[in-house]
């Protein structure tokens, strides 16, 4: 690998200083004068027709400036995915029917928040309560309620996938086994609640702060709602606290209702979320029911499989459609079979409804085939690793969904985890103790950097960015790409930093601003590294080239034998003969008539499905109290393809959230029902894990250079999570005997299973 | 509600805000002070990240009443170090990349700040256990403990 000056380097986040320093603006923490502060009104209901809503009350309330209802908007309906009117589906505000608890009826703005939070309360809605229906497997039978008049059968999407003839496989197979897994509702908890403030200029322009993953489908689906035509609408993400899918629904009605409750006021209005309404009302990850059949030779080589997954898709389609499609092609990362079926059915039901949560589809998939050939491997007396190694998917090779893989190095992380964790010793461990027992177990993942299309139609390239060179040396950059805390800032501008020979510190870039940067599909599908990357690299190239055109003129040089390094552009092999990047930059304005330099630079994925595919195998372990069931998480060793990691310290920072996010979906988060009523709407109520709770993590960076990732990088955030709860699912096996195929494994469970096993 | 006259001393400074007697330190700080570095993430005292110093001692800010931190020494984020400079521990938190969404990060800061002022050289189960009430989504908690660690 080539060395780099800033590429590869652990640098601290460019954004780091002002978030320790506490004055780094989130959504929340900007204000503006006669800003009045908005509140939305919940349905208390699962199913219900709207009978009547009066708000005269509420409006008669001192300080309350606004109430808007459903009546008071266009009546359009939106969706993410725009491409099929099938999914938009949702009205911002509720119109004529409610469809789960905590569906957004009206909103308020008042003065102050305790106003506001009273005249939720004089807003007289009357309902006529409808049979509603919860579970997906309900939902599908002759006479289930109905949620909505497009859906029969309740029927969100489904999809179908065939490759080759996996019933006659399977005939051929020495071994086929069939297991049905099921998953829990989980959901993203990121920690800065969703917020937005909204104001209007006098020329109809509106300008929206707001907590969001994706800038640029808010303007689009803003647009839409209100009916106006987006280029008239601002949308500026400031910092955001997290997202992981929670916040790339292209419009909440949070951005809605601040938007037009200020355009009744005439006055800004911020509507900030509570913790509660986050876990009762916000998105979420989808419940699975996965039946998975794989048929595998005696040697281990997977020849066929065959799924079925049934989504609990909650009151509206969100993502949901896509992460039905998702959840059968994720599948097919990381190993190789030839013959594949995968019959997918997203249902919906009267609960909030379910979107993209990190790794959309693939934790929920990826439990089920670790587990499932962690089974096999033992019925075949195989050694988990080597199964894997036999199968997995290789540089050249394409997967049973299309994926193309164009860099693996799933082979070597296999071999490294194997080798740091000491797998083949310690899988052996003696089982005598009758208290304790520990155990280890092996997970996999791979994972797309980035999809290959926008969700709605446009003619926009994926992402693109513009740089501008200001005559003191420094260089503005302006992207659409979101930074929500993962750090795509710092990484666009070292990947400029790293062409011209800047500090990092000469880079200032804004992201994002849809009235200034220029359209990005935004933070989703782990796309920005490899998709904004490259823009901004190809950006940084165009920058480039052109000051090395003016500077070779003066030297009378070719401008291939220029170089950019220390702030200078000089000739290569004469380092005496130089210009300084300032001057370069101005030279380039004298002669251009003062014309300043202005390059963009943009990137789209030269394949449908996705540039490129990270890898990645957990090897974790744990110990089990086989008297209590209690399951303590000891150890996890990571080996990690992501390509080249452009930031070590930020590709660890993601695989290590990872961990966390992985061990809760694992053993505790799990939002719990009575009916469309969320039970636990809380943080102590979620139980995600906490800094003692955590196991410790050893990292192996499996270096493999891209032809299409910038500098040779892949994506990391997402793909990490897939390996993390099976992993641990694997180890209790190792430990306990005990088979776990319901997330997330409780201590309940465990010693149920204990019983069984002693039966 | 009346609003009353209450001297509060936040960062070395003392200010006068009008406050209810409902009114949080967490909205008096942010709303009042427009002290924005401390954030409100649950405001049921369950996450940390609204976490500041009273005397010294972290306290939930969500949970803590504007009237019963008169006549005590609060400390903000903003309080922590004074113009361009930095605390070692948010030195640390920068180089050992402990921060990414920052929305933990203060919280977070001020709880070590607390640990390391009565233990030098803390171990890394107490680090884990000091900082246990302060949620992180983002960092599996990881780089926050080698950043304090690492402090001198």
């Amino acid at each position: 690998m080539k060395e780099y000056r800033l590429i590869g380097k652990r640098l601290p986040r460019i954004d780091a200083r002002d978030k320790v320093k506490g004055r780094a603006l989130y959504t929340d923490d900007i204000s503006m004068p006669g800003m009045l502060y908005g509140l939305i009104l919940r349905s208390p209901y699962a199913h219900a027709k709207i009978v009547k809503i009066d708000t005269s009350r509420a409006l008669k309330l001192p300080g309350v400036k606004a109430v808007v209802t459903g009546e008071d908007t266009a009546k359009v309906k939106f969706g993410v995915i725009s491409r099929s009117r099938k999914f938009i589906d949702e009205y911002p505000l509720a119109v004529d029917k409610v469809r789960f608890i905590g569906e957004e009826v009206a909103a308020v703005a008042a003065t102050d928040p305790d106003a506001a939070m009273e005249a939720l309360d004089l807003i007289e809605v009357e309902y006529q309560e409808l049979p509603a229906v919860f579970d997906p497997e309900e939902a599908q039978k002759p006479g289930a309620p109905q949620i909505h008049e497009h859906a029969p059968g309740n029927i969100s999407r489904e999809h179908h996938m065939k490759k080759g003839d996996p019933d006659r496989a399977f005939k051929e197979c020495d071994l086929v086994r069939e297991d049905t897994f099921t998953t829990q509702s989980a959901i993203h908890a990121y920690m800065e609640p969703r917020a937005a403030l909204a104001s209007w200029d006098l020329t109809d322009k509106l300008m929206v702060y707001t907590s969001t993953q994706t800038p640029y489908y808010v303007q689009q689906h803003l647009g839409r709602t209100l009916g106006m035509n987006p280029d008239n609408i601002r949308i500026i993400k400031p910092f955001v606290g997290g997202g992981f899918g929670g916040k790339s629904d292209g419009l909440s009605a949070v951005e809605f209702s601040a938007a037009l409750l200020s355009k009744h006021a005439g006055r800004p209005v911020k509507i900030v979320c509570s913790r509660d309404e986050e876990f009762t009302a916000a998105r979420r990850k989808h419940p699975a029911s996965i039946t998975m059949k794989t048929g595998v030779k005696k040697d281990g080589t997977i020849v066929a499989r065959q799924s079925r997954a049934i989504l609990d898709g909650g009151a509206y389609c969100s993502l949901g459609p896509l992460t039905t499609v998702l959840m059968g092609t994720f599948q097919t990362l990381p190993f190789r079979f030839e013959h594949f079926q995968y019959d997918g059915y997203r249902i919906y039901t009267n609960k909030p409804p379910c979107g993209a949560m990190r790794g959309h589809g693939g934790p929920q998939v990826h439990f089920a085939q670790d587990a499932q050939l962690d089974m096999i491997a033992e019925e075949l007396d195989l050694d988990p690793v080597e199964m894997a190694l036999k199968n997995g998917l290789k540089t050249g090779d394409e997967s049973a969904a299309g994926f193309k893989i164009v860099s693996s190095g799933f082979a070597e992380c296999l071999r490294k985890v194997s080798e740091a964790a000491d797998w083949q010793d310690k899988k052996r461990t003696e089982k005598n103790d009758p208290k304790k027992a520990y155990g280890i177990g092996l997970g996999c993942g791979g994972f797309p950097s980035g999809a290959g299309f926008y969700f709605n139609k446009t003619t926009s390239a994926h992402s693109s960015v513009i740089i501008k060179a200001g005559e003191g040396g420094g260089l503005s950059v302006l992207t659409g790409a979101s930074d929500i805390g993962q750090g795509s800032d710092s990484v666009v501008c070292q990947i400029v930093a790293e062409v011209l020979g800047l500090p990092i510190e000469d880079i200032h870039i804004t992201s994002a601003d849809t009235e200034i940067t220029p359209p990005d599909m935004g933070t989703y599908s782990s796309r920005v590294t490899v998709a904004a990357g490259n823009a901004a690299l190809n950006a940084a190239k165009a920058a480039r080239e052109a000051l090395f055109k003016v500077v070779a003129d003066k030297f009378e040089a070719s401008p291939d034998d220029l170089l950019a390094e220390e702030q200078k552009i000089f000739v290569k092999g004469s380092p005496e003969i130089y210009t300084s990047f300032v001057d370069a930059v101005n030279l380039y304005q004298k002669k251009n008539q003062g014309s300043p330099l202005v390059v963009k630079g943009s990137y789209n994925s030269p394949d449908p499905l996705s540039p490129t595919y990270s890898f990645g195998a957990y090897i974790c372990e744990v110990e089990v109290d086989l008297r209590t069931g209690e399951l303590t998480v000891l150890r996890y060793t990571v080996g990690h393809d992501c390509g080249q990691p452009l930031n070590p310290m930020s590709v660890e920072g993601q695989i290590e959230g990872c961990i966390s996010m992985g061990m809760g979906y694992a053993i505790s988060e799990d939002l719990r029902f009575d009916g469309g009523q969320t039970l636990n709407p809380s943080f102590l109520g979620y139980a995600m894990p906490t800094a003692n709770q955590m196991p410790k993590i050893e990292i192996t960076h499996v270096v493999t250079d891209d032809p299409h990732g910038p500098f040779g990088a892949k994506e990391t955030g997402e793909g990490s999570l897939d390996p993390v709860a099976p992993a641990i699912v694997n180890a209790v096996y190792n430990a306990t005997g005990v088979r776990i195929k319901d997330l997330p494994i409780t201590s309940g469970k465990i010693l149920q299973g204990l019983k069984d096993k002693d039966r | 509600m009346e609003k009353e006259l209450l001297e509060l001393t936040v960062n070395g400074e003392v200010q006068e805000v009008a406050v209810k007697p409902n009114d949080t330190l967490l909205e008096v700080v942010r709303d009042n002070l427009g002290l924005i570095g401390t954030k409100e993430a649950c405001g049921v005292g369950e996450c940390g990240a609204c976490t500041v110093l009273m005397e010294g001692r972290p306290v939930l800010s969500c949970l803590t009443l504007a009237l019963d931190a008169t006549e005590q020494e609060v400390t903000t984020i903003e309080g922590l170090s004074t113009g361009e400079d930095l605390d070692p521990i948010q030195e640390s938190f920068i180089q050992y990349g402990a921060v990414q969404c920052g929305f933990c990060t203060p919280g977070m800061i001020l709880t070590a700040k607390e640990l390391l002022g009565r233990d030098k050289n803390p171990d890394e189960a107490e680090i884990r256990e000091a900082i246990s009430g302060n949620l992180c989504r983002c960092t599996g908690y990881a780089k926050i403990v080698e950043a304090v660690q690492a402090v001198k």
